[in-house]
């Protein structure tokens, strides 16, 4: 199990080297002057700008750039922006809260997703499932920005139950907001536990516990839900990675200050060390997450070996 | 008599039509007795025993006539509870892949010991002693630590055994064996089903062994049944039946095994396939693929003929096949 | 055992192909109509909009800003005066051919790469799965936004180079999916007997690629470029939501939702109209691709 952590954590550093480079390039390759607008309507003085390209290193070539950025990295540091702020306390501010948001999501994934799932797999056809079906068809076809902006007028602006943004990002305030990044993952997890339930209903080891006069009830709450679960668990721990990388639509329009936010402000403003600083930790944060899911998946099933 | 299934009926109602699985299934089993079903893939072997079990998918199976009694209490209308009272208790059963058969994601020994702390309340170190005796008494080796196992961990024949452990662990009086050695070594084959039978004589339990066999047949059993089509073609005694098959398809099954004292000799097959329950033939449902065939066999169900003392054959002319 | 039987009972009558037995079983579903009618009237609207809708597209009127649907304009005006109704009959095109041009680079790079990767394995196999692991790990709006600010900061652009940059930056995110897709099946079939026995025999890459493993990988591939075609139909529209995608001149149901959300609370028709329209049209490919699956996949009938 060691050896298998550490060779997936070393071939983590090229992925990891390969994306952050990525980004860095298409970041400070924009064409035109990084610091246009950054001196309100006149052009920036000569010497800022020149102090400003010596701080960024951007008269060296880029794969230089990118080397010393990867250098300061490694030493835990991210950098300043144009304006002068450490960059990894904007994350440090900013990244809490997106986490708080990624887990209010994941819950009302796991427990919406899986009940209505194997709730619809053990009936079989009739209408449950049909309702469960054509209602993951509809969140799996709805962008995750109509969900929104339609929860926000029918229930923020029209029935007026919740406030329309998150002034204060508390785990109550953000339950809508959750709600409404889970929608899509919501519907898939419906039905890959629909889909592992159906299967293992049928499975040879529910008929031999049924032979042994096990109650329905153990049946199903033990054997039969302990083997259905495991791709669903799996498929939540990639998804919660992808829920704290992904929330730049809804923290945009619920205006939750979270990274997603963070990030797109900065894209948009051109503030490349920011832009890199996030990528990079979302990169390392997602690429964690794979391999916890993957030694995960050998804790929940006992023939998954590692070796 | 421990064990009695009578003129069961059983059909599965699928999306391209009613296949009639069972068409009148009869045998019965008492103490310390082994009876061998024997037959094809989907001549309704298994789904008689599941039916007996009462763990058919319904839909798509349904029962639509006959009677399962154990101690002469009718199974087919109990309540569910008494059902399940009756399962591992009265009736257990194991299967033929003890791979599949296994839960993957438990012990062997936590697969075992639930049903003793459900249903004979013993605690978690009671059950786990007990689950240790009974993989004694099935010969695995090293069972205090193989209880700890998962059944990816064992190897085949091993798993067959910690599935027949696991069937006696509430001493049923009757144990339904489905085609317990199939996917196992020929040398493995042989262990387990002399495991069986030790077991059966000590505990003169009912044997129940569905196989598609002869030869494993041959050494067990006490009476064979030999199914074809959903229906009960033969039965008999073993000797007798070896000595003499009463019907043209347990002839032909005989044929096609290898015999030593014609060596060289190309082996028989029995020409055609098996028929689809979907359209069972008219008649006797073997004539398609009987060299006996006659026209009363299309146009008339054969009757039970009786053969001796507990022996049936039906075909229009079992005392012509008897005789040769 | 149950099994067995159920292969006997269901054993047709004449044995039919994979797709003749999945064309058998779509016919029946009233799904896969549904859907194919909803795509057949999106594509004659992306094709023929002027069938539709007879105006024009471009024509505003700032006095009818925010007009409530009527029997003139059934879907009202926007906030600029124009007519929802023709600009989202409009709007079909853009959003069809982003999704159909994706799906086909898409398909096109990740399928003969995870092809190429599945079949040599090796070191080719392993550079290969890692650059697709590059591009997995970066966030796809994340990822979006970053390329699609450095392509737009060229300055102003014409229709044709806007829906190529969207296009692009949707294919250079989403090809190691069909890449894995592809590799995978690419792998399981070079393991099967029939074809080794035709490696052992001699038969150059080409032949084997092209006879054995290709027809092995239509059925997956087919179903995920159905559904890749919706997803990325809703794509396009998050992109120009997010003011990065599509935008004037260009006419997309992305577009007019991000120029309808800043006034939602007094003219919402002005987005809901144009979200039904693209909700409708992702769900059409979704489901289509659902039925496909289903009927090919013997285990879930």
């Amino acid at each position: 199990m060691g050896r298998y952590v550490l060779r997936r954590l070393l071939q983590m550093v090229p992925v990891f080297v390969g994306t952050t480079f990525l980004i860095y390039a298409l970041v400070w390759a924009v064409p035109g002057d990084p610091f246009e607008g950054k001196c309100g309507e006149r052009d920036c003085p000569a010497s800022y700008v020149s102090m400003m390209r010596e701080r960024f290193n951007l008269d060296d070539p880029l794969l230089l750039q990118y080397w010393k950025y990867l250098v300061n990295l490694v030493q835990g540091d991210f950098g300043v922006t144009s304006s002068g702020v450490q960059v990894i306390d904007r994350i440090a501010a900013t990244f809490p809260v997106t986490l708080r948001l990624a887990l209010v999501a994941l819950l009302v994934e796991a427990v919406i997703g899986i009940t209505a799932g194997v709730v619809s797999g053990l009936r079989g056809q009739g209408f449950l499932d049909s309702l469960v079906l054509v209602s993951t068809l509809f969140l799996i076809s709805i962008p995750v920005f109509v969900t929104g902006y339609v929860v926000q007028l029918v229930f923020g602006l029209q029935l007026g139950w919740i406030a329309p943004t998150v002034t204060t990002p508390t785990f109550g305030n953000l339950i809508v907001p959750g709600f409404v990044l889970a929608s899509l993952s919501m519907a898939y997890v419906a039905r890959l536990s629909r889909a592992s339930i159906a299967e293992n209903r049928r499975a040879d080891y529910v008929r031999t516990a049924l032979a042994k006069g096990l109650p329905t009830r153990r049946i199903v709450g033990v054997h039969l839900l302990r083997n259905s679960l495991i791709p669903v668990i799996t498929f939540l721990g990639t998804d919660l990675g992808a829920f704290l990388g992904g929330a730049i639509v809804t923290e945009g329009i619920f205006n939750v200050p979270g990274v997603g936010g963070l990030v797109f402000r900065s894209i948009l403003t051109k503030d490349g060390a920011m832009v890199t600083g996030v990528v990079t930790v979302l990169v390392l944060v997602y690429l964690l997450m794979t391999l916890l899911v993957d030694l995960l998946y050998a804790v929940l099933d006992p023939r998954i070996r590692y070796d | 008599m421990l064990l009695e299934v009578e003129d069961l009926h059983v059909e599965f109602r699928t999306r391209d039509g009613v296949a009639r699985v069972l068409n009148g299934v009869s045998y019965h089993v008492s103490a310390g007795e082994t009876l061998a079903v024997l037959g094809e893939s989907g001549s309704g072997k298994s789904v008689t025993a599941q039916t007996v079990m009462g763990i058919l998918d319904t839909p798509p199976a349904f029962v639509t006539r006959g009677s399962v009694r154990f101690h002469g209490e009718e199974l087919l209308t109990a309540s569910a509870e008494r059902r399940r009272a009756v399962r591992a208790e009265g009736v257990a059963m194991i299967f033929q892949d003890a791979l599949s058969a296994l839960n993957p994601v438990f012990t062997v020994g936590f697969q075992i010991e639930e049903q003793l702390r459900l249903r004979r309340g013993l605690s978690r170190a009671q059950a786990r002693a007990r689950a240790v005796e009974l993989l004694d008494l099935v010969r695995i080796p090293a069972a205090r630590q193989r209880v700890r196992e998962y059944p990816h961990q064992f190897s085949g024949g091993m798993r067959q055994r910690a599935m027949i452990a696991m069937a006696l662990a509430l001493d049923p009086e009757v144990l339904i064996a489905d085609e317990p050695t199939t996917a196992l070594d020929v040398t493995v084959q042989a262990q387990i089903m002399d495991l069986l039978a030790e077991i059966q004589r000590e505990r003169r339990m009912g044997l129940v062994l569905i196989t598609h066999d002869l030869g494993v047949v041959a050494e067990v059993a006490d009476r064979i049944v030999v199914m074809y089509a959903g229906r009960i073609v033969e039965q008999a005694d073993a000797v007798s039946l070896f000595r003499a098959p009463g019907h043209p398809y347990t002839a032909a099954l005989m044929r096609s095994l290898p015999r030593l004292d014609q060596k060289g000799a190309a082996l028989e097959t029995i020409r055609g396939l098996p028929p689809s329950l979907l359209r069972i033939p008219s008649g006797c449902p073997f004539h398609p693929r009987c060299p006996r065939a006659q026209n009363v066999c299309v146009t008339r169900v054969p009757p039970d003929v009786p053969l001796g003392p507990g022996r049936t054959s039906a075909c229009h002319f079992a005392e012509g096949v008897l005789g040769g | 055992m149950t099994d067995q039987v159920a292969s006997l009972v269901t054993a047709p009558e004449r044995p039919r192909g994979l797709f003749g037995d999945a064309w058998h079983a779509l016919r029946r579903r009233p799904l896969f109509w549904v859907s194919v009618s909803l795509i057949l009237l999106v594509l004659l609207m992306a094709a023929f909009p002027g069938l539709f809708a007879s105006g024009d597209p471009n024509a505003a009127d700032l006095s009818r800003s925010r007009g409530a649907p009527s029997a003139a304009a059934w879907f009202g005006y926007d906030n600029q005066g124009y007519d929802i109704y023709t600009r989202v009959v409009h709007g079909a095109r853009a959003s069809i051919v982003v999704g159909l041009l994706a799906t086909a680079g898409v398909v096109l790079v990740g399928a003969t790469i995870g092809m190429l990767a599945g079949f040599y394995g090796g070191w080719l196999d392993a550079i290969v799965s890692r650059i697709a692991d590059v591009f997995v790990g970066v966030p796809f709006v994340l990822g979006a936004i970053v390329i699609l600010t450095t392509l737009n900061a060229g300055g102003d652009a014409g229709p044709v180079r806007i829906v190529a940059q969207v296009v692009l930056s949707i294919s250079v995110l989403s090809w190691p999916v069909a890449m894995r897709i592809m590799r995978s099946t690419a792998i399981a079939a070079k393991q099967q007997d029939y074809v080794k026995a035709a490696r052992a025999l001699g038969a150059s890459p080409a032949r084997i690629i092209g006879k054995h493993l290709l027809p092995n990988t239509v059925a997956p591939v087919l179903v995920y470029s159905t559904i890749a075609l919706g997803a990325f139909i809703g794509a396009e529209a998050t992109l120009s939501y997010l003011g990065i995608g599509l935008r004037q001149p260009v006419v997309s149901w992305g577009v007019m939702i991000n120029s309808a959300k800043d006034y939602l609370r007094v003219a919402p028709h002005a987005l809901l109209f144009p979200a039904g329209f693209l909700t409708a049209t992702v769900l059409a490919f979704v489901m289509l691709g659902d039925a496909v699956r289903e009927a090919l996949d013997p285990k879930l009938r």
